[in-house]
């Protein structure tokens, strides 16, 4: 299987990506190490969900490098990166809408049997043969408690479900390193519980990088290992959660911030 | 066994699976049911248009691809044999070579095409095919010398598949041919039936769903739909190759023309897309509407048979088979 380094897992160098002449992210040079949580903050517009598509490859980025376990990956196509270990839950709820929950899980669970493309490249045998993946996927629906729905169409599920399904499939990919773009967002205040203790139990298997955009800063505080803020494209801070969402820097681009929203 | 051969793809509906039975029953024993050539005929080419309809399922219904070129590979395998039959005389060597030929053709442009446009947009993709198809139609009717131009070419099929074929009493050439397309056509279309529920099917409608959250979960969609392409064209080249051996004549009008790439999308929309079966249903109805619906309401057939297709495509958006399956 893949390698793993005690160094830092995923690197990015000087990552800048430009719209026209605004440069949407800008510079930004960070490690993540295996066994930390980090929370990646800041207002509107500063450029969070950017970052991550430059990570997982949705956009190529202008300059700057990504790096994950010491290689260069900056051309990397997104399934690549995703087959590689980097595993990606999207802001707005992104599913494959007329599929039923269960066949959503089982798609990325495909991904990640057998070598290479997995059993995807296979004609002619039957998909409901495979019981080992569809078991699995049931595994990872009721680690978000969506057993119940496992035959219902993705697009019939109300919103705090379909976030749940969205969790699910991430966990399906088996990655080495969790991205979750604002995971709770839209749900209702008694299911978030559920997707935080979904996150706690992969930060508590200590081998695993986590990357966690959210705007809920009680969340934040109480997950993070370390937080890294962005305003207006750049790393404007780092460092232990206390420290930074008590500084100066952070008070004046949250506030700067939100007159902008 | 059953399960097996349908793939596990019932057809979760009383209706439905009494449609396809008496489709199989029908066709299966037509020879007999409905003797007369005109009937046989018939028959001939619903097997043909089947295999045709359902091949171009995989790429609309299932894949999400909209193409116009489907009718280019279909002409591409009834001008392989025709063209083989023409010039290397009426042998199945030729037949043989035809096929092969007409196969290589066709995945070799379907690749091409594939890799040069399928990660365009939709509608861009769509023009292109329409641009090739129209190329393709062009060069049939204009290179006289190899494909006979606008006339097309007639040959004589091999011996055991002529009509004055007789290896004894009540059996004939023509009725051999029969069986051949019917026993090719069956098994192509559970060929596609498996494909489209084995793991690769499932990744195809996976992108047909959402081609960006498919590539973010580790899936080359181009890869994928670039592979479809292939097996769609190579199944409608073989659907084209059953027509021109069928038919011993092979022109631009019944392999090439634009009505034909129409009927096809007719065929599968009626019928309902992304389901395998409604091809099948879609292309029984259309070829027997297009065959005997003159003789049932006279000479205003083809204003009744649009307003037919209005009406279902109105009343039944999923099709058929959607319309079928919902209770």
């Amino acid at each position: 299987m893949r390698g793993r380094r005690t160094t830092d897992m995923l690197e990015t160098q000087s990552l800048t990506i430009r719209f026209g002449g605004h440069a949407a992210v800008d510079g930004v040079t960070c490690a993540f190490q295996p066994g930390t949580l980090t929370s990646i903050v800041g207002p509107n517009g500063a450029g969070k969900t950017t970052y991550f598509n430059l990570i997982s490859g949705q956009l190529p980025a202008t300059s700057g490098k990504v790096r994950l376990n010491g290689e260069d990956i900056t051309g990397w196509p997104a399934p690549r990166r995703t087959r590689a270990g980097l595993g990606r839950a999207f802001q707005l709820t992104n599913l494959f809408p007329n599929l039923s929950a269960l066949e959503n899980v089982r798609l990325a669970v495909q991904v990640r049997s057998g070598h290479g493309m997995g059993r995807a490249l296979d004609l002619f045998s039957r998909t409901t043969t495979h019981r080992e993946l569809i078991d699995k996927a049931r595994e990872h629906l009721a680690a978000v408690s969506l057993s119940d729905r496992a035959d219902a169409i993705a697009a019939t599920l109300p919103h705090g479900d379909q976030r749940k399904l969205e969790v699910a499939i991430l966990l399906a990919l088996e990655p080495d390193i969790f991205m979750f773009d604002e995971p709770t967002a839209g749900m209702s205040i008694d299911e978030v519980p559920t997707i935080l203790d979904i996150i706690a139990a992969i930060k508590a298997r200590s081998d695993k990088t986590i990357l966690l955009v959210e705007h809920k800063m009680d969340v934040v505080r109480s997950l993070s290992d370390r937080i890294v803020v962005l305003h207006q494209g750049r790393l404007v801070a780092d460092g232990k959660p206390a420290a930074v969402i008590n500084s100066d820097i952070v008070r004046e681009a949250y506030l700067g911030g939100a007159a902008d929203v | 066994m059953l399960r097996s051969i349908l793939s596990d793809d019932m057809p979760r509906s009383r209706w439905l699976a009494i449609a396809l039975l008496a489709i199989l029953v029908g066709l299966a024993f037509a020879p007999f049911l409905f003797p007369g050539a005109k009937s046989l005929n018939v028959a001939a080419r619903i097997c043909v248009f089947i295999v045709l309809a359902a091949s171009f399922d995989l790429l609309l219904g299932y894949t999400g691809i909209v193409s116009f070129a489907h009718t280019m590979f279909f002409g591409i395998g009834a001008y392989g044999v025709a063209i083989a039959l023409t010039r290397l005389g009426p042998g199945w060597a030729a037949v043989g070579i035809g096929i092969v030929a007409g196969l290589a053709l066709a995945i070799a442009l379907a690749v091409l095409i594939g890799l040069f446009s399928l990660r365009l947009r939709t509608i861009f993709f769509a023009m292109i095919t329409l641009a090739v198809a129209s190329a393709v139609l062009i060069l049939a009717s204009q290179l006289s010398a190899i494909t006979g131009g606008e006339d097309g070419l007639n040959y004589r099929l091999p011996m055991a598949l002529r009509p004055s074929f007789r290896p004894f009493d009540g059996f004939t050439g023509r009725l051999l041919d029969y069986y051949l397309v019917f026993f090719v056509s069956l098994a192509l279309v559970l060929a596609l039936l498996r494909i489209v529920n084995s793991p690769f099917g499932s990744v195809l409608m996976a992108i047909r769903e959402n081609p960006f959250r498919a590539e973010a979960i580790g899936y080359r969609t181009v890869i994928y739909r670039t592979l479809a392409s292939c097996i769609a064209a190579a199944t409608a080249t073989l659907a084209g190759a059953l027509l021109a051996l069928w038919s011993s004549q092979t022109s631009p009008d019944t392999t090439l023309s634009f009505d034909i790439m129409v009927d096809i999308l007719l065929m599968v929309v009626i019928g309902g897309m992304g389901t395998m079966y409604g091809p099948v249903i879609g292309a029984v109805l259309l070829v027997l509407a297009q065959n005997y619906l003159q003789a049932l309401v006279g000479d205003r057939w083809l204003l009744w048979l649009g307003v037919a297709f209005i009406l279902c495509v109105y009343f039944f958006p999923t099709g058929i088979v959607g319309r079928l399956r919902r209770r």
